[in-house]
């Protein structure tokens, strides 16, 4: 069988229902990857283990992450489970904030208590981030007028 | 515990804790000796000045025995970790044994509420007060992201682990006490045994437990917390029991009188044996099957005849034989009115 394009010998034989119509195609593996059916697959070896490595050099990176604050690396915390100092949190960026996020059901912000010592700024950055989830709830359950409140209550915050 | 308080016929205990860590330390299992008592150190001297100091008990774990740690940790004023861990580590108890703040456990302050039945929102006014006391006079260790900072990423946020102590043997008996535990699963919460990370349910009573801490206010962690789990999770053991009273009422009283016949006659009984059968006492008290036994006498039984306490009411150190006798005549003795 011919390739419907350009006539070469086509290799890729697709049936698609559209509409509840039944397309037929036939193509050649050039064609058929320049339409975007398929992909080149025989990804060349050095190519491969190139990123392979690249991979590695990032666990690699991420495992000699150190505190410089307590000296404890990202791989020591994570086989003991616990972390040398508060600045870790800090010291470990990125993977630290994933690794919250897949134990804390997704969230990455407290919005709890705060201590009474702490700056106003901190202090209303957190109320903010709270208003703004009672916010969400309070129109997904059509409590408009708690919402409307609640949107005044942000608006003074964010004005000041 | 002395009286059982709402919903007391299942909810036999709650708690709540928060996890505090001094600022400018480094967290407690990565400190060394020296830091480690100078953070003991300065949260005692800052505890033991505070308007609470009179109604506190210092407890240095190196002054006292192992037994005595075991003691404390058979009350549930202190956990297995600091009874067993090593380094420079203290518990400050409130004389009723309600309040607990724990210094040198996985994070430099575990503070604790305990209280009978459900009372979680008591129980967080009071450690809220606690909390707010302290901040007076400690810095604790706050990140504007991710909140009050702990040893375990797990606990970070809010630090608090609400939990309630439930005695649910009619799901036992019916079966269906793994269904519990996967919506309970599904429900991003921890179910655990009598003494918390690591120990396995005895006698019918499980601890479940909060395990997101970051992303919600307090207040809602335990709103939902109750909501969600422990008003519909009592629910369902309200109707198991209806059901046991209605279709297997025989098989029921079998059970409960033979439990009493047991712990009144037994010469020799282990604590597993002896938790079991509490376990259908404390029913049959519920359901006023059984009137002549008081729900005191089976909570003090309960953590009177636990090892350590058995040892220190006999003063004598006892092998497990010697135990299982002691705990036996201690049963009969308070089980017929003596």
């Amino acid at each position: 069988m011919r390739c419907q394009l350009c006539d070469k010998h086509a290799s890729v034989h697709l049936t698609e229902i559209i509409n509840g119509e039944k397309i037929e195609r036939h193509l050649c593996d050039e064609c058929a990857e320049k339409e975007g059916i398929t992909i080149k697959s025989n990804v060349p070896l050095s190519e491969l283990l190139s990123s392979l490595a690249t991979a590695q050099q990032e666990a690699r990176a991420v495992g000699d992450l150190h505190c410089p604050q307590c000296d404890i690396s990202w791989s020591q915390f994570r086989k003991s489970g616990l972390l040398g100092c508060p600045h870790d949190y800090e010291a470990f960026g990125k993977p630290m904030l994933s690794l919250i996020k897949r134990a804390q059901e997704g969230a990455v912000k407290h919005i709890g208590r705060i201590p009474h010592n702490t700056s106003n700024e901190i202090k209303d950055q957190i109320r903010l981030l709270r208003l703004r989830q009672d916010l969400q709830h309070a129109v997904e359950h059509e409590e408009y007028e708690t919402a409307a409140n609640i949107r005044d209550e942000i608006s003074k915050l964010t004005s000041n | 515990m002395d009286d059982s308080g709402p919903l007391g016929d299942i909810v036999i205990s709650c708690r709540i804790r928060l996890a505090r860590n001094i600022a400018g330390f480094q967290f407690f299992s990565h400190a060394d000796a020296e830091q480690q008592a100078e953070v003991l150190g300065f949260v005692r001297d800052k505890v033991m000045a505070s308007e609470l100091k009179n109604d506190l008990w210092y407890i240095d774990m190196s002054e006292i025995s192992a037994l005595e740690r075991e003691m404390l940790t058979e009350r549930h004023v202190i956990s297995k970790q600091l009874a067993q861990s090593q380094g420079a580590r203290a518990v400050a108890l409130s004389h009723d044994e309600s309040l607990a703040m724990m210094i040198n456990e996985e994070d430099h302050l575990r503070l604790q509420v305990l209280a009978s039945g459900l009372q979680l929102r008591e129980n967080y006014d009071r450690i809220n007060r606690v909390d707010t006391m302290l901040e007076d006079s400690l810095k604790f260790a706050f990140s504007p992201d991710y909140g009050y900072l702990t040893a375990c990423p797990t606990n970070v946020g809010t630090g608090i682990r609400v939990s309630v102590m439930l005695h649910l043997p009619a799901l036992k008996l019916l079966g269906q006490i793994d269904k519990v535990f996967r919506a309970a699963k599904d429900m991003h919460l921890a179910i655990r045994g009598l003494y918390g990370e690591g120990t396995e349910p005895a006698g019918d009573l499980y601890q479940l437990s909060n395990q997101i801490t970051l992303g919600k206010t307090e207040e809602q962690i335990i709103d939902e917390f109750i909501r969600r789990t422990v008003e519909p999770v009592v629910e369902y053991e309200r109707l198991a029991r209806k059901k046991l009273l209605k279709d297997r009422f025989t098989v029921l009283s079998d059970k409960i009188y033979r439990a009493v016949g047991l712990l009144s006659h037994a010469w020799m009984i282990s604590s597993e044996e002896a938790m079991h059968l509490l376990s259908f006492v404390r029913l049959g008290i519920n359901l006023e099957l059984i009137k002549n036994i008081h729900l005191r006498d089976i909570n003090d039984i309960f953590l009177l005849t636990q090892p350590a306490h058995l040892q220190a009411l006999s003063g004598k150190s006892l092998d497990a034989g010697g135990r299982d006798e002691a705990r036996a005549q201690f049963i009969r003795d308070r089980l017929s009115g003596n």
